[in-house]
């Protein structure tokens, strides 16, 4: 008798549990929401300002379509690495779950280490920020989400630490599922980027 | 057990399998339309965009597990309204500044000049 009724406090203690971290995921969901119109008005400005080129090369000039592809495809490799990470935190497969999300954690820096360079090999051709409004535009709208990547990065380095410290947890599970939209997100941003800032801007 | 597959909202091997392989698909046809030159010039941009759209939405389903179940529903409502404020954002900003470039008086004209064309 007590067996059962203790299985049934566990019960509801374990809904509870999960409507909580429903609720915080729909709250960071929100969060990403509006996230999405910082990243909507930086589209918006550099639509006005894609012809701005002030004498300054544009983008036919600076961009190469085969770096921009591998650094494409870098991200999308880690957003796909997320999802097998997810994968191994639901079936509460620790060891599995810490590496896809160090392969993710590797896959993000060589994205972002392509990014630097991107800008510094930019700047050092004098074709900074402060060249043209379209460049301003540019360091703007791509430095924002290689920021948020940057974050992303940090976030995910902290979450590998706590996942081998404290294991897989409900605490642990919701704050995964958090990076999780977080990180994909990121990579639907990045397909409107390289669709329009550098498809578009090379044509 | 049971509970935990219920509880997996749609996170399986083949979702993410299916939505990596349609992501790298459309990808590689964007960066093709553009670099391959296979297609007319004025059809190009078109192209590009669409197939960005589709991916969007691949990754939205395979990736973000949105749509229409009960569980997934209030995620998809706030998308659709931020979807909503992202067209009226960028469509108008764009639809103002290009009525402003080709109405407005251009830089290098004086005003007497303005009223000359007139």
């Amino acid at each position: 008798m007590s067996s059962v009724s203790s299985i049934h406090a566990d019960d509801g203690a374990h809904h509870h549990a999960h409507d909580d971290s429903k609720k915080t995921i729909v709250g960071f969901w929100l969060y990403l929401m509006t996230d999405c119109l910082i990243f909507a008005s930086l589209f918006a400005t550099f639509g006005v300002l894609a012809n701005a080129t002030a004498g300054a090369p544009g983008a036919k000039q600076l961009f190469d379509l085969n770096y921009v592809a591998v650094e494409t495809l870098f991200l999308l490799l880690s957003s796909f690495t997320f999802g097998v990470a997810v994968i191994n935190v639901h079936k509460q497969n620790k060891g599995g779950a810490l590496a896809w999300l160090a392969l993710t954690f590797l896959l993000g820096l060589a994205f972002i280490g392509m990014e630097v360079h991107e800008f510094s090999h930019l700047i050092a051709e004098n074709a900074g920020p402060g060249r043209s409004a379209f460049l301003s535009a540019y360091f703007g709208l791509v430095g924002t989400h290689g920021l948020h990547v940057t974050m992303g990065l940090l976030w995910l380095g902290v979450i590998m630490h706590q996942v081998s410290k404290f294991g897989l947890n409900a605490v642990m599970e919701r704050r995964i599922a958090c990076l999780s939209l977080f990180w994909h997100f990121l990579d639907l941003v990045w397909v409107c980027v390289f669709s329009i800032v550098y498809l578009g801007g090379v044509l | 057990m049971e509970k935990n597959t219920a509880h997996n909202d749609g996170h399986s091997m083949s979702n993410s399998v299916i939505g990596f392989a349609l992501s790298l698909i459309l990808t590689i046809l964007a960066f093709g339309a553009v670099m391959w030159g296979v297609l007319p010039h004025d059809m190009i941009m078109p192209v590009v965009v669409i197939l960005g759209v589709l991916q969007l939405i691949a990754q939205l389903y395979f990736f973000l597990h949105l749509g229409l179940a009960p569980e997934h529903r209030e995620n998809t409502v706030y998308l659709i309204l931020t979807v909503m404020l992202i067209v009226v954002i960028v469509g108008l900003s764009l639809w103002v500044m290009h009525n402003a470039n080709v109405n407005m008086m251009p830089m290098h004209m004086s005003t007497s000049d303005a009223m000359l064309h007139q």
